[in-house]
């Protein structure tokens, strides 16, 4: 019986069923409208605002998507995953991409069948704590035997592993799957220390019940290079993935901005005419497979990458992040856009 | 019946086509059912092979073997980050039982009483046990988890301000910490006369049963039983030395240590899984008790038994009878319901697991265990519950 068992599922996997059509840009045209898969709501990078619209810089870099493709940067709709759900819904092609500051890793970028499209945020892992309950303490190695909130199936799990046995010190992790869960947790109390990427922990203090009784202390503990994921296979969406992104960063490093762009249009700077699709039998746009304005199109509806830092975790919002490592290289970070040519 | 044999014998069987004939069309839905059930595991199979390779993601169970690097807040066996996802799902697959173990052992306690008061002639009782079942069996169990955990035990105090309660043990928002014993040289001596007693237990009751068939005398066979179980211990304790200390629990920088500590999430799904369970219980035990007829207790009174003898001997075997089955689903359902515990971070074997899936990405992987795990439970379950019912089974001479 057994072997019968084998020989029939050997026979099952031998006549495979055809691999199904690969073209995710074909099919999101048919539908009309990209599925991009954002957090259940962290601020600043997706997060649904009063009037139920979400915003933040991974949902802006799905509508930049959007524009790019139907020159609508409403032509998207979101569905928001929990850590634990985000990859087996990009598996699935539940959502056609992921953009939601998920860290980049060999594993997932090999093991669990994903393409990594670009860095749209370089962030590391820190600590919060509630500095008025636990007075003197202001470094991470003050931390043994401390109760540690953190969401289950990320990096940052891991990472809280790996740095307190490197720095031979126990801690009790409590862990849970929502964002909101642990949020609630710390701020009840259950836990002394919030851990999670820096800019998620600035995001998540102003969201407490106080927050000017937490601090984020200075240690950064990992690297996590946020972006966004596609899944392998389709090589055309994962080059337009790609190309979005770096077409907002070759915009900043151009100086086309929203404001400006019309004057742009009338450049006679080879480099932007060609970017933004001026430029007489270029063939760029189609060998992407979109239209000649793509370009034109996101900025138009969203902006270069600068603006939607800015507008979503920089200077003009609650967070007031500095740009830091994610600067542009011109200007003293590690953002460095490939050339369009 | 002669005469029938004979006319049977004479007639010949009535010829009755193939489309028609009952025994060939059974066989033929069966084959049909069969083919067609074969042909969907076929497609789902082939399906999802395709898929996987196509998407170029690692599939095999050879990832249990791979270091988790996650911690785990509570595991019953030794476990660090370094330990394997296998032994992950094992440490999640303890948390399950353990909690299951204890809430069907206090879900049944519990609702026995319940099940019992709900009988009482007291109004006060009577009404209480009723408000208990009306509540507990109309909330969904999550909301009993969630008043637990974000309800009572999270608005306790912080650490440093716990509350003192007697024999050194604390309760805080931390979960409840008492001290532990640190069993000293000599103490194997102890658990010895402990077993000793049991045995010596077991053959009084015997004894005691026999003489009573043979005499008609009863002993104090309980008063006994307690009296050994509890003097041969106790005596070899005292002779052995008191070989025992206490860790007791200390406030520390974060927390108090030392001791032992029963955290806030066991402790809520603990108690939100027998509240809420118990509340079945109750009117299972309550059906159970009114489905013996009323004769059977006049009957017994007439016999001479007294009220609780009556209970005991008459009442209650008969009314297991009735109760047993149904109880077996609300164990079933217990445990499956224990599965809750991700949405207050008690790491079960859904949370380990639901780690390790998106640690590893091999989800199909990780349901097939969560599956197998589930049934395999839920089966055990099943057959002991069918082997206890057996043995209560009324015996028909």
């Amino acid at each position: 019986m057994k072997k019968l068992i084998t020989a029939l599922l050997g026979s099952a996997v031998a006549i495979a069923a055809a691999p199904a059509s690969a073209a995710t840009l074909d099919d999101v045209k048919s539908k009309g409208y990209v599925q991009c898969g954002v957090s259940t709501g962290l601020a600043g990078f997706s997060a649904p605002d009063d009037s139920g619209d979400w915003t933040g810089l991974d949902v802006d870099y799905c509508r930049a998507v959007a524009a790019a493709i139907f020159d609508d940067p409403d032509a998207v709709r979101f569905t928001a995953l929990t850590a634990k759900e985000r990859f087996t819904a990009l598996q699935s092609g539940e959502v056609d991409i992921l953009s939601r500051n998920t860290t980049w890793t060999i594993s997932r970028d090999t093991a669990l069948g994903l393409n990594f499209a670009g860095v749209t945020y370089y962030d590391g892992q820190g600590f919060m704590i509630n500095a008025k309950k636990l007075q003197g303490i202001n470094s991470a190695l003050q931390l043994s035997g401390a109760a540690v909130c953190v969401q289950s199936g990320t990096t940052t799990e891991l990472n809280l592993a790996d740095y307190f046995k490197a720095n031979n010190m126990e801690y009790n992790p409590v862990v849970f799957e929502k964002l909101e869960e642990v949020n609630a947790a710390y701020d009840s109390g259950r836990c002394d220390v919030y851990t999670t990427d820096q800019s998620g922990l600035y995001a998540i203090r102003l969201t407490l019940a106080n927050p000017d009784d937490h601090v984020v202390l200075p240690e950064i503990i990992s690297k996590e290079p946020l972006g966004p994921v596609v899944r392998h296979g389709d090589d055309q969406w994962f080059d337009i993935a790609k190309w979005v992104y770096f077409a907002m960063l070759n915009a900043e490093e151009y100086g086309i901005t929203q404001d400006n762009l019309d004057e742009m249009l009338k450049s006679d700077n080879p480099n932007i005419s060609r970017m933004l699709g001026t430029e007489e039998g270029s063939k760029l746009a189609a060998d992407l497979g979109l239209e000649e304005d793509w370009v034109v199109r996101i900025i138009r509806h969203v902006g270069n990458y600068g603006e939607i830092f800015e507008r979503n975790v920089g200077a003009e919002s609650p967070l007031k992040i500095n740009r830091g490592i994610n600067a542009l290289w011109t200007k003293g970070g590690i953002q460095y856009g490939p050339p369009i040519r | 019946m002669a005469t029938q044999d004979s006319v049977a014998e004479g007639r010949e069987a009535p010829r009755v086509p193939l489309l028609y004939d009952p025994k060939l069309r059974s066989i033929a839905y069966q084959v049909i059912v069969f083919v067609g059930l074969f042909a969907f595991v076929y497609w789902i199979v082939g399906n999802t092979v395709a898929n996987l390779q196509r998407a170029n993601i690692a599939s095999g169970f050879g990832f249990l073997q791979s270091r988790a690097g996650f911690d785990i807040g509570q595991s019953m066996i030794e476990y660090t980050s370094d330990s394997t996802y296998g032994r992950a799902l094992l440490v999640g697959l303890l948390n399950t039982l353990l909690v299951a173990v204890l809430g069907i052992a206090t879900a049944t306690v519990i609702g026995f009483i319940v099940g019992v008061g709900r009988l009482s002639k007291n109004w006060l009782i009577n009404r209480i046990c009723l408000v208990y079942v009306e509540v507990f069996r109309n909330i969904p169990p999550l909301l009993v988890i969630f008043f637990w955990y974000f309800g009572v035990l999270s608005v306790l105090p912080g650490p440093r301000d716990s509350i003192e309660l007697p024999f050194n043990t604390y309760l805080n928002g931390r979960g409840f910490y008492f001290p532990k014993f640190l069993w000293g040289e000599g103490s194997g001596l102890i658990v010895i006369a402990f077993l000793l007693a049991l045995v010596f237990a077991f053959f009084v009751r015997r004894w005691a049963y026999k003489r009573q068939e043979a005499t008609g005398q009863q002993f104090p066979v309980f008063l006994t039983s307690l009296g050994l179980i509890v003097g041969l211990p106790l005596l070899a304790f005292v002779l052995t030395g008191m070989p025992l200390e206490f860790s007791y629990p200390e406030l520390s920088t974060f927390n108090l240590r030392g001791g032992m500590q029963v955290k806030p999430e066991f402790l809520s799904l603990y108690l939100a899984l027998s509240f809420y369970t118990a509340a079945f219980i109750a009117e299972i035990v309550r059906a159970g008790v009114l489905g013996v007829s009323h004769g059977q207790t006049e009957a017994s009174f007439a016999l001479g038994l007294r009220p609780r003898q009556a209970l005991r001997l008459v009442i209650v075997p008969q009314a297991l009878r009735i109760i047993i089955p149904p109880l077996t689903s609300q164990y079933l359902n217990l445990t499956k319901n224990s599965s809750l515990a991700i949405a207050i971070g008690y790491p079960d074997l859904v949370a380990t697991g639901g780690t390790a899936l998106n640690q590893t990405g091999q989800a199909i992987e990780i349901v097939a265990i969560w599956l197998v795990v589930y049934l395999g439970l839920s089966l055990m379950t099943s057959a002991f519950m069918n082997w206890f019912n057996a043995r209560m089974a009324l015996v028909e001479r």
